[in-house]
């Protein structure tokens, strides 16, 4: 490589924004929207669900029937591109702590895929430390953020409903799908047991709600990308129409490396390695949008250093990679004995549960202090990969049509066994608030990079006692649902200290955040309530990395919410020409 | 649902179904020229460059020898056997799925060849041959001792624990050919309405939707 050379785009864009998932996406769309000229620089390829389809395909279609690759951890039809393992971008972590990230790459990010659960923080949400004295409380309040929920809303659709629940507020909802039989089950199952249980929210289309987008067809298969667009993608829903207006230049497959700045120390651009050509450019603009995924974004900001930066862009108060938490998780499942050898009918409905559990109690009554929800799962779905497994662990468990079996065996017999069975399994799991921690981070590892020559990420996280206490509880109430509705459990009952209570890794249930915080202290946090960076007012971070606390709620609804409210801070402020 | 209804259900999804109709229309026009023998190499759906390299690497390798493939086909029709709803694994390729799987997944492939030449090893012990040279009755006597995990004698672990894997790997590829669909009854995967679980089900179940769900939920007439 004897003649490297930086091409520098003679365009001078009013924004670069780096990733195109739900904070990129959304910058784009509101500011191409408002007139201006943006660059949206994306590591994977362009990707648009009505184009590369896989979804309404059948398993036998799939070599491997639906089974997971590396390129695709969710799935042979999934529509995400990588996750766990990307070849040439290594990760590491400090010794003795575990964290497995999930990255996208392709436009849309992980939003192509994702469960589509959109859940509003509630007004607690953001005043956590003030309740119970851990993490921070955030530099804004609900009512600050509640006209942007509002908006996205009715801009994106969901359905939902109304249920005046201070800690899980009212929105603009579509109606819900009715619940599927395991779902009633359930239903009736946890009410039993003093959980409630209320209909979903999720951003698909159970009605039209424009001519761009057509409404759900309900074949279930949200996580493969919708051809009508009937559910949220950025692809789909955000950059298609940003590109529409003319006023957004896409860069695929172009990895950014840092945050360019002047001697005044403002950004002026992005530089970027394309990943076709391995040719090192550059691209300017009036603003810099960081929209790359919490730790992406983190990355790239303690990458940039500079002589006005020393300790990387944004980083003066050493809070940068820091704070880092994602979801709690932990599950279990079991055979419902209504349910076994049932009438067969379509009962695919939309992509994820009808039904969920809000968070319900009170932490000041319980041993640990932030709560969580409960997804669910179970009913008749497409056959695909390793569905048939490990039926020796069930069929002597039961009489399969009132005759009892010894477990496992073959021939005509296994046959019967496999069709009594099918369909009888419900699961559920449970998502909660991790506590933010200055001593859980992601930092630059001094002595590694990634095949373009960029530092990579080192990992430190730990869960503490909070976090554990909490998944000892979910299994606690999984296991009395399961016992009310008269189910044999399967699976996720051997849980103790020993394993932590079935909490799974850090990082594990992809919902990370809290790297780049805001706040209004600047000795204490990267961005200010306008998730403009304290240090470079060019500067903005609008994905997972801007949050305080993550509440037990997945948080791309918030994130969609920031970006809508920080696209129009942005628009005003250049317009004022204060940045 | 009876004639009349799906009838009403088939003009009202004609919207979605339009998208459908008008994406198919188009990537046909395509694909039925220059794209056709592309189509044949990716299976017809959204693949990436890297994934395309990997079904070519797949392709180009053999992993069973005959012989395995022999005691493999033997052994799948002893597990899922033609019954009066259906044909057997081999009638549903699930032979030729196993050969592709173990190469897409290399983890299955020493459980699976290793266990095979157990199982002839512990053939060649009790009857002097190999499996698939064993007569039927033989062969039988052979899988008893070893499917039935909670009453196999130890000695016998180890094939429990290859048959174990072995039938997953049949069963998965029989249950998720378009013969192990129809058999196991999923009806899903098509343009439908969800309007709740089916009245006489509900009715089995002894349940029902209570008013609150009635009243906010989307329903199609």
């Amino acid at each position: 490589m004897g003649n490297l050379q930086i091409k520098t785009n003679p365009k001078l864009y009013d924004a670069v924004i780096v990733g195109s998932g739900a904070g990129g996406g959304m910058a784009a769309y509101m500011l191409s929207k408002a007139g201006l000229k943006v660059c949206l620089i994306e590591a994977g390829p362009m990707y648009d669900p009505a184009k590369n389809v896989t979804q309404l395909k059948n398993s036998w279609e799939s070599p491997r029937r639906g089974a997971s690759t590396k390129f695709r951890p969710f799935g042979d039809f999934d529509a995400c591109y990588h996750g766990w393992e990307i070849d040439g971008e290594p990760y590491t972590t400090t010794k003795d702590t575990e964290w497995d990230w999930f990255r996208a790459r392709m436009i849309g990010g992980r939003t192509n895929h994702w469960g589509r659960i959109s859940l509003r923080f509630g007004p607690k949400d953001f005043k956590r430390r003030s309740i119970d004295g851990l993490g921070e409380d955030w530099p804004i309040s609900y009512d600050d953020i509640r006209p942007y929920y509002d908006r996205v809303d009715k801009l994106i659709g969901i359905f939902g409903s109304n249920e005046g629940l201070e800690d899980h507020p009212d929105g603009f909802f579509l109606p819900p799908p009715k619940p599927r039989l395991h779902e009633l089950m359930l239903k009736k199952g946890a009410a039993n047991a003093g959980v409630p249980v209320i209909p979903s929210r999720l951003s698909i289309l159970t009605k039209k709600i424009n001519d761009e987008r057509g409404s759900c067809f309900f074949c279930s298969q949200c996580g493969r990308g919708c051809q009508v667009y009937g559910d949220f993608s950025s692809s789909s829903v955000l950059i298609k129409p940003a590109m529409a207006t003319g006023n957004v230049d896409v860069l695929t497959n172009a990895m950014a490396r840092e945050v360019l700045t002047n001697k005044e120390g403002l950004a002026t651009g992005v530089s970027y390695v394309n990943k076709d050509d391995l040719q090192e450019y550059q691209v300017n603009g009036k603003v810099v949008i960081l929209a790359a995924s919490a730790c992406e974004s983190a990355r790239l900001l303690l990458n940039s250093k500079s002589a006005r930066h020393e300790n990387g862009l944004a980083n003066s108060s050493n809070v940068v990679g820091k704070y880092l938490h994602d979801s709690t998780g932990a599950s279990m499942g079991g055979v419902v004995p209504q349910l076994l050898g049932r009438k067969r009918y379509n009962e695919d409905g939309v992509g994820g549960a009808h039904i969920y559990s809000p968070w319900w109690l009170d932490n000041k009554k319980l041993d640990f202090p932030r709560g969580y929800h409960i997804e669910y799962g179970g009913g008749m779905h497409m056959p695909g990969y390793g569905f048939t497994n490990g039926i020796q662990f069930v069929n002597g468990k039961f009489a399969v049509n009132g005759q009892k079996k010894q477990a496992g065996g073959y021939g005509k017999s296994l046959k019967e066994d496999y069709r009594y069975f099918y369909g009888a399994q419900v699961h559920m799991a449970g998502r909660g608030e991790a506590i933010s921690f200055e001593s859980n981070y992601c930092e630059i590892d001094p002595g590694v990079v990634d095949k373009w020559g960029i530092p990579v990420l080192r990992f430190n996280v730990k869960w503490s006692e909070h976090e554990i206490k909490q998944a000892k509880h979910m299994k606690e109430t999984f296991q009395e649902i399961l016992h009310q509705m008269g189910a044999v459990v399967t699976y996720g009952d051997d849980f103790g200290a020993h394993n932590n209570y079935g909490l799974e890794t850090p990082g594990k249930i992809i919902h990370e955040a809290g790297t780049v915080r805001m706040g209004n202290d600047p000795k204490r946090s990267a961005l200010n309530k306008w998730s403009q960076a304290h240090d470079c007012k060019n500067v903005f971070c609008v994905d997972g990395g801007q949050f305080v606390s993550q509440a037990d709620k997945n948080i791309t609804w918030t994130i969609l919410a920031l970006s809508m409210r920080t696209s129009e801070y942005i628009v005003d402020q250049l317009k004022k020409q204060n940045i | 649902m009876d004639r009349r209804k799906s009838i009403k259900a088939m003009a009202l999804t004609t919207l979605s179904a339009g998208f459908l109709a008008e994406a198919c229309k188009l990537s046909d026009k395509k694909q039925d020229e220059a794209k056709a023998e592309e189509k044949k190499a990716d299976g017809g759906y959204d693949r990436q460059p890297e994934e395309m390299e990997k079904l070519k690497a797949i392709a180009a390798q053999t992993f069973f020898t005959p012989d395995e493939m022999a005691t493999i086909t033997i052994l799948g029709d002893i597990i899922i056997p033609r019954d009066e709803v259906s044909g057997s694994a081999s009638d549903a390729k699930v032979p030729e799925f196993i050969e592709f799987i173990v190469k897409d997944m290399p983890e299955h492939q020493v459980p699976i060849r290793g266990g095979l030449r157990w199982l002839d090893v512990q053939c060649m012990k009790q009857f002097g041959k190999g499996f698939k040279d064993c007569d039927e009755k033989q062969q039988f006597e052979m899988i008893d001792q070893i499917a039935y995990p909670e009453t196999a004698k130890p000695t016998m672990k180890q094939g429990v624990a290859f048959f174990n894997k072995f039938r997953d790997l049949v069963a998965t590829g029989f249950f998720t050919s378009e013969m192990g669909v129809k058999d196991i009854g999923y009806s899903g995967n098509k343009p439908n309405q969800w309007n709740g679980v089916p009245d006489d089900v509900l009715k089995q179940h002894g349940l029902a939707y209570s008013e609150k769900e009635l009243k906010e939920c989307v329903s199609f007439s």
